[in-house]
């Protein structure tokens, strides 16, 4: 009889191992090593290169939505609760360090104390509120859960003629659709927060701490408890796992996360206002999370800084056309494959772009701009003001062709589409979008989303999810 | 090690009774094969015992003490684990993951000392993974090295039935209820499988309760062999004695007119 495990097959098993190789994959592998350094510097070098008030505004932003991002991972990628109620903590967060420093109440705690007694008593909160997650599961804890963002939205929004036993006159709480304006700038260790770009960078202390924590955390027992709970709850609790509790400490962990975050946004906007904490920004934390990758938190840090900062990019021709650009380059090198097969496409779009100037020259002269004279206009057609409805005809034919390419399988036929696709993207860019930010913004950012999530369905640093094989 | 008794379990679904009154001890130590047709109640009695439901009458007492009602986390703690007839794997988690996940209540460091990463969370996940090691040396080669860091979505079918075994050795239960665990597997494999078995009692020293389908497993590994058709014990004793019983024949392969045709 031969050894237990060890046969041909055990044998063979190491030389089918595959790694990454070559330049692209050892860069890959650096990378990946090193994320976090990479951030950190690109992150303190930020708003000097950025200079201005305004960059450094969208920075904070940026900061902010990512610690949501990281904190909703651990509730939704992680363990897998739907918390549709997730923004709700954030505003409690923000009106708890607005009731304690600010002078609606007339109470001015010192920060430190004011950061953590929020983020402790909406960890309680959590605690209580995240009990429904031990039984419900999925629509159904998502229903309920966004139930209690509505609850708070109300409150808030409510909360500013309240008439108290043994009180004269209607108590102002949360002062109502008006919020709380006047709170206290931060203020710890005797610095006092004057600047953005001060917030800016205790956003970024605070990022830093919690994506170690709580990478710390997933190689624990709990954060592999957790993974377990979403993977299979029953089969998690035959192995000795306590899932119920497990799901509630996730719940109210990320609650005190967003508080957390929460305390920092009231003192770099210094108010809470009801509308901050609507399903809105619900909507853009998922989206951070969903574009990142679900149960990655490189992803969904990389999430928040792309939804946070792109459509902010996008505000300037230039930059925008920096974005147009990169995003068709990238587009093509993800879409063309075996990448050789780019040294075909690539001339080939050049050529079809001065085929088609010649051919429109030659054919309707009195459409075609010829004063237009940069470098991109001397191989793609542009077209007089008045022949506005060719370009707009050609703008859905656009459409219709990169929905080809994404529907096509041939590769031949996809790598023509691809030659047409960018021509004509070129094309109506230059003729229209460019001329029309405040649409162009939009359209792009949504053309971005659109590309990247049916190019990774699972997100961009996250992991392929495998139900059933 | 642990010792398990059924008394009079019954549990109905609805008007159907499908576990009617079950007595059925396993010693310490003892390896006893649970046979049947299929529908015939084997694995809802796994699932009685593990408490994936409550029976609707009768105890089930863990070393002598009753575990009927208790969560399921706490009646694996107490000591019974278990495998699935439909594999449960966590699919995408890595094949360490899949072990460490099940040795949770062996760990002491709580969250916050896991989100800080103190020194002793740290001992604690590299002995967490040590441990996961060790049980997956179980089966050779099959599971160690690079395959540790590999999601387990890409193992192979009998891959991830010896991971589930592993996975709940990790829980440090002593009683394995073992849901048909040479299903799928090929003639080799399962001679394997059938040694493993023996091996689980003898070295490592755990009580277990198996369904089985297939006869040579079941003749190769049990000490008594428990027959149930319908919910109902029709046959108990020595492999070979079950397997002459005209009851347990008759619940195979019917009776005389429809089998003789």
């Amino acid at each position: 009889m031969p050894e237990i495990g060890t046969d041909r097959w055990v044998a063979e098993f190491e030389s089918r191992r595959v790694r990454r190789e070559g330049p692209w994959g050892r860069l890959v592998d650096w990378t990946s090593r090193h994320w976090l350094g990479l951030f950190v510097v690109a992150a303190v070098v930020y708003p000097f290169v950025i200079g201005g008030d305004f960059g450094i505004r969208v920075g904070v932003n940026a900061l902010l939505l990512a610690m949501l991002a990281i904190g909703l991972n651990v509730v939704v990628g992680y363990t897998g609760l739907l918390d549709l109620g997730y923004v709700a903590y954030y505003g409690l967060g923000a009106y708890g360090y607005a009731f304690l420093a600010s002078e609606q109440f007339g109470i001015h705690l010192p920060t430190l104390l004011v950061v953590g007694v929020v983020a402790l008593a909406v960890f309680g909160i959590g605690l209580v509120l995240g009990q429904p997650a031990r039984r419900l599961v999925g629509d159904y804890l998502a229903i309920l859960t966004l139930f209690f963002l509505q609850v708070f939205v109300e409150l808030a929004l409510n909360l500013d003629r309240l008439d108290l036993p043994f009180v004269d006159g209607p108590v102002s709480i949360t002062g109502g659709p008006n919020g709380i304006a006047g709170v206290d700038p931060m203020e710890i260790f005797g610095f006092r927060f004057g600047q953005v770009r001060d917030y800016y960078f205790l956003l970024l202390v605070l990022v830093v701490f919690l994506i170690v924590g709580v990478t710390n955390l997933a190689r624990s027992r709990t954060g592999i408890g957790w993974r377990a709970i979403r993977e299979d709850t029953l089969a998690a609790e035959h192995m000795t796992i306590p899932s119920g509790r497990l799901k509630v400490l996730a719940y109210a962990f990320g609650a005190a996360v967003a508080a957390v975050s929460g305390t920092v946004f009231a003192a770099v906007q210094l108010g809470v206002f009801p509308q901050n904490f609507t399903v809105a920004l619900l909507i853009v934390v998922y989206a951070a999370l969903v574009l990142g990758g679900e149960g990655s938190v490189p992803g969904a840090l990389v999430g928040a800084l792309i939804i946070a900062m792109v459509p902010e990019l996008l505000r300037t021709p230039a930059g925008a056309r920096l974005l147009f650009y990169g995003g068709l380059a990238v587009a093509a090198l993800t879409l063309v494959k075996p990448r050789r097969r780019l040294l075909v496409v690539v001339p080939g779009i050049v050529a079809t772009g001065l085929a088609v100037r010649s051919l429109v020259t030659a054919l309707w002269p009195d459409l075609v701009d010829v004063e237009a004279a940069g470098m991109v206009d001397r191989w793609v057609v542009r077209f007089v003001p008045s022949a506005d409805v060719v370009v707009s005809v050609l703008f859905i034919v656009t459409i219709a062709v990169v929905l080809g390419i994404v529907a096509v399988r041939r590769r031949g036929a996809k790598d023509a589409l691809v030659v047409v696709g960018v021509y004509l993207l070129v094309l109506v860019w230059e003729n229209r979008l460019v001329e029309e930010p405040s649409i162009t913004r939009q359209l792009l950012f949504g053309a971005l989303l659109v590309v990247l999530m049916v190019a990774r369905p699972h997100g961009l640093l996250g992991r392929p999810r495998v139900e059933v094989v | 090690m642990a010792t398990l008794e059924l008394s009079g379990l019954t549990k109905r679904f609805g008007g159907l009774l499908v576990v009617d009154s079950l007595d059925l001890t396993v010693a310490e130590g003892e390896i006893v094969s649970l046979i049947g047709p299929n529908g015939a109640g084997k694995t809802t009695v796994f699932n009685l015992i593990s408490g994936v439901f409550a029976p609707d009458e009768g105890d089930i007492l863990l070393d002598g003490s009753s575990i009927v009602g208790l969560p399921r986390h706490e009646i694996a703690r107490r000591g019974v684990a278990r495998t699935f007839q439909t594999l449960r794997v966590f699919l995408n988690m890595t094949v360490a993951e899949n072990v460490i996940a099940a040795e949770y209540a062996s760990g002491k460091v709580g969250a916050v000392r896991s989100f800080f990463g103190t020194p002793a969370a740290r001992a604690e996940a590299a002995r967490m993974r040590a441990v996961a090691e060790e049980r997956l040396r179980f089966f050779g080669e099959r599971l160690i090295g690079y395959r540790l860091d590999q999601p387990a979505y890409s193992l192979s079918y009998a891959n991830r039935r010896r991971l589930e075994i592993a996975r709940a050795m990790a829980t440090g239960a002593g009683l394995l209820l073992l849901d048909e665990p040479a299903a799928g597997m090929n003639p080799a494999e399962t001679q394997e499988i059938t040694r493993l078995i023996g091996e689980l009692r003898d070295d490592a020293g755990y009580t277990i309760l198996v369904i089985e389908h297939d006869m040579h497993v079941v003749e190769g590994i049990s000490d008594r062999v428990v027959a149930l058709d319908h919910g109902v014990k029709i046959a108990e004793g020595s492999f070979e004695d079950v397997a002459a019983d005209p009851a347990v024949i008759e619940a195979y392969l019917g009776t005389g007119g429809a089998a003789t045709k």
